[in-house]
């Protein structure tokens, strides 16, 4: 007889479950929650029972113990009101000609959301309104999430309830990006979850932005997790900026599907949050894709930033690129795992993964864990991590014309960061990037 | 020959260097305390005595003097490992040497006690034998930057765009350096020359009261040789001080030096004028214990 072994709970763990529970109560009360959403929940509800907080034996999260690491569980956010909908809408990312829609505490601001200005063939659904009006595309959520239990996942299925349904109509050019700010403002920590589906038809072409920021300083917790569907041939440029306030936990998913000669090019930065971890799970559906997963990961004081990738060659013939840069500065912890499956049909498959990072401090750690399972016997696959400081003969020879040192760090870590930023293809998205890394720089040289 | 600068020369550019001082601005003019210094108003633009420097347990340099006055060129050849190139680096600030004895001022300021990007402010600029490549870091970026970084240092206002591209308009086609290299990462892909004639248009940009450069000849072919002599040889000034470090002769036909000194063993053993050359390039360094290279 074997008898499972898992710690008790933490206190952390019973109020999820309890709020878990209770919502699913009030929900079923109120007959909310029916169908597919309530479904999903209440498997949630009962996998986070048996299986609770991700934690160090469980090996996907060794690196990031988030049973530990979590002590309490705030409260829902409510229904923002219009001063908190003006205060977010102040903080959040500035992304020139977008259409923004908010997110205040995890909570839809349909007033302060620019549904008007979507660009033609791009509708987005509030997750709600697709539930009264039993919108068939509620059917896509949870259809990509991974079969391994994921606790951050399991909890952001578990809230269901706000969120999006954006689609994008076959052979659309989306003629501006769609961002997607995501807000914490001041006041008590609370705890906010949203699930976005995006499905882009075939052929189209979307920009799409996710920011997430917030207050400093407030414990909140911000779990979000997007499902994203990109259709033969189409083409998607995600770009995600993750600057949540410095006490905040994030927990972040991305898991896509990319049909048929499909392109997604995902660029993620990460400056923000105490403890911080984006999930990609990347799942290739047809031949000839091309997945491009990069990203900046900037860290200070005693951040712990996680990215972990899994990406799945099920098909023949799809490229694969991960490039990951990590600044670690002071006593910060950077974690990147890879994991890249190739199929045994995924012939032709070409992979590389590279993660890049650069220890400023004596006192910052980083751990890289790449994995290659290959059952195909005709690919290409090539994984790296370096890990290094700053090269003394570079600082010497800026600083020998002139440079302060600090200025000539900023220069190379720019010049570090700057080779992952660059296939950001959107010039103005790039420039934003940019200007948020320069101000990261900035204020570590003051 | 280029005629050699005479005691009235020396004078006016010892007068220079002051007042080039006055306008360095107070972040530069800073003089360390002391009356000897303070009241010493020597001529020389750069001041060396008995400096013995090491690096982990090996000292390089043991016990050299050398003084420069503003507006000559002096050159200091050597056989391999006198410690030419500990020198320039000891002079421009490289965190892996340490000073043990000895002084070096540079117009009465104590050059040693400031951090490479404050030499360079003041004035000092080194043209590297090997220039290190820095990827991501685009020159006219860099140049921008060092530029201001020094104006800044200097509490002068900070160039503006348009004047910083027509200075650069002027300067780099002279040199051979075109649009493409400056667009280009730092020294990235640059062939040798390439990379030498890029420092020299730092230095042409910098504008530096004390140049020194180390071993520029070293992987140059005779036209390129050419090209950076005449790029250095505009910089010649008054006000200006350069010292010439190379292995060979041949740099110095190019630029004709008012001293030549022979180092060896990290010290100044002998000294004289541009002929010094011509015959260390007929007797080779044999005569200080070390067979012809």
């Amino acid at each position: 007889m074997t008898i499972p072994v898992r710690p008790a709970r933490t206190p952390a763990e019973d109020a999820i479950a309890a709020t878990l529970q209770a919502r699913l109560a009030v929900a079923a009360g109120q007959g909310g929650l029916e169908g597919r959403l309530g479904e999903l929940s209440a498997d949630a509800l009962e996998a986070f029972r048996a299986h609770g907080l991700p934690n160090r034996r469980v090996e996907e999260w060794k690196y990031t113990d988030l049973r530990a690491a979590v002590r309490d569980f705030p409260p829902l956010a409510g229904t923002p009101g219009p001063a908190q909908e003006a205060e977010a809408a102040a903080l959040a990312l500035d992304v020139p000609h977008a259409a923004r829609l908010l997110f205040v505490s995890g909570a839809l601001a349909r007033g302060a959301s620019d549904f008007a200005g979507l660009p033609a063939g791009v509708s987005a659904l509030p997750l709600d309104a697709a539930t009264a009006s039993n919108n068939p595309l509620l059917d896509r959520i949870g259809s990509l999430q991974p079969d391994r239990y994921d606790g951050a996942l399991a909890l952001n299925t578990g809230f269901l309830g706000e969120g999006l349904v954006v689609t994008v109509e076959a052979g659309i050019k989306a003629a501006k990006p769609v961002h997607l700010a995501h807000v914490f403002p001041a006041g008590e920590a609370v705890a906010g979850f949203t699930r976005t589906v995006v499905v882009v038809g075939e052929g189209a072409e979307l920009t799409l932005v996710e920011s997430f920021t917030g207050r400093e300083g407030v414990a909140y917790q911000a779990n979000h997790a997007m499902e994203l569907v990109v259709g033969d041939g189409a083409t998607v440029n995600l770009v995600r900026l993750q600057e949540e306030g410095a006490a905040a936990l994030h927990l972040g998913t991305l898991m896509v599907e990319l049909g048929r000669a499909a392109k997604l090019n995902v660029f993620s930065l990460v400056q923000g949050a105490a403890l911080s971890r984006h999930s990609v799970y990347g799942r290739f559906q047809g031949t000839g894709t091309n997945l491009g997963v990069r990203g900046a990961t900037l860290l200070k004081g005693r951040q712990h930033a996680d990215t972990s990738m899994f990406i799945d060659h099920a098909v023949a013939g799809c490229e694969s690129r991960e490039l990951f840069k990590t600044v670690l500065s002071d006593e910060s912890h950077g974690v990147f795992q890879g994991k890249i499956v190739v199929r045994r049909d995924a012939q032709k498959t070409d992979g590389r993964m590279m993660s890049q990072s650069l220890l400023l401090s004596d006192n910052a750690e980083m751990d890289n864990k790449p994995e290659l399972e290959i059952f195909a016997d005709d690919v290409q696959c090539g994984h790296g991590a370096t890990v290094g400081t700053l090269d003394d003969k570079m600082l010497f020879y800026l600083r020998s014309r002139g440079l302060p040192l600090k200025e000539a760090e900023r220069l190379l870590i720019q010049a570090f960061v700057g080779e992952a930023v660059e296939f950001v293809e959107d010039e103005a998205l790039r420039e934003v990037l940019i200007a948020r890394m320069v101000a990261w720089l900035e204020k570590r040289a003051a | 020959m280029r005629q050699r600068h005479g005691v009235d020369a020396r004078h006016k550019a010892g007068h220079d260097g002051f007042q080039n001082d006055a306008g360095l601005g107070p972040a530069a003019l800073t003089f360390p305390p002391g009356p000897a210094v303070a009241h010493q108003r020597t001529p020389h633009m750069l001041e060396i005595k008995n400096l013995h420097a090491r690096i982990g347990d090996n000292e390089i340099l043991k016990g050299l003097d050398l003084t420069i006055p503003a507006g000559e060129v002096h050159a200091i050849m050597g056989p391999n490992g006198s410690g030419k190139s500990t020198l320039s680096y000891v002079l421009s600030g490289k965190p892996d040497y340490e000073v043990t004895e000895g002084t070096a001022t540079f117009n009465g300021q104590d050059i040693l006690a400031l951090a490479p990007e404050e030499r360079a402010a003041a004035g000092v600029f080194l043209a590297f034998q090997y220039p290190i490549e820095i990827p991501g870091v685009a020159n006219m970026q860099f140049l921008r930057a060092a530029m201001n970084a020094q104006k800044k240092a200097r509490g002068e206002e900070e160039i503006s765009t348009p004047d910083f591209l027509k200075l650069v308009r002027a300067k780099a086609p002279d040199l051979g350096i075109t649009q493409d290299m400056l667009r280009r990462g730092v020294n990235v892909g640059f062939s040798g020359g390439e990379k030498k004639r890029n420092e020299i248009l730092q230095m042409a940009l910098l504008e530096p009261k004390l140049c020194i450069l180390d071993e520029t000849d070293s992987g140059l072919d005779i036209d390129a040789l050419k090209v950076v002599a005449q790029g250095v040889n505009a910089l010649r000034a008054p006000d200006r001080a350069m010292l010439v470090i190379t292995h060979y002769q041949r740099l110095l036909d190019h630029i004709v030096p008012d001293v030549v000194h022979v180092m060896h063993k990290g010290r100044i053993v002998r000294s004289g004028g541009a002929e010094l050359a011509l015959e260390l390039e007929e007797s080779g360094y044999a005569a200080y214990g070390q067979d012809a290279a």
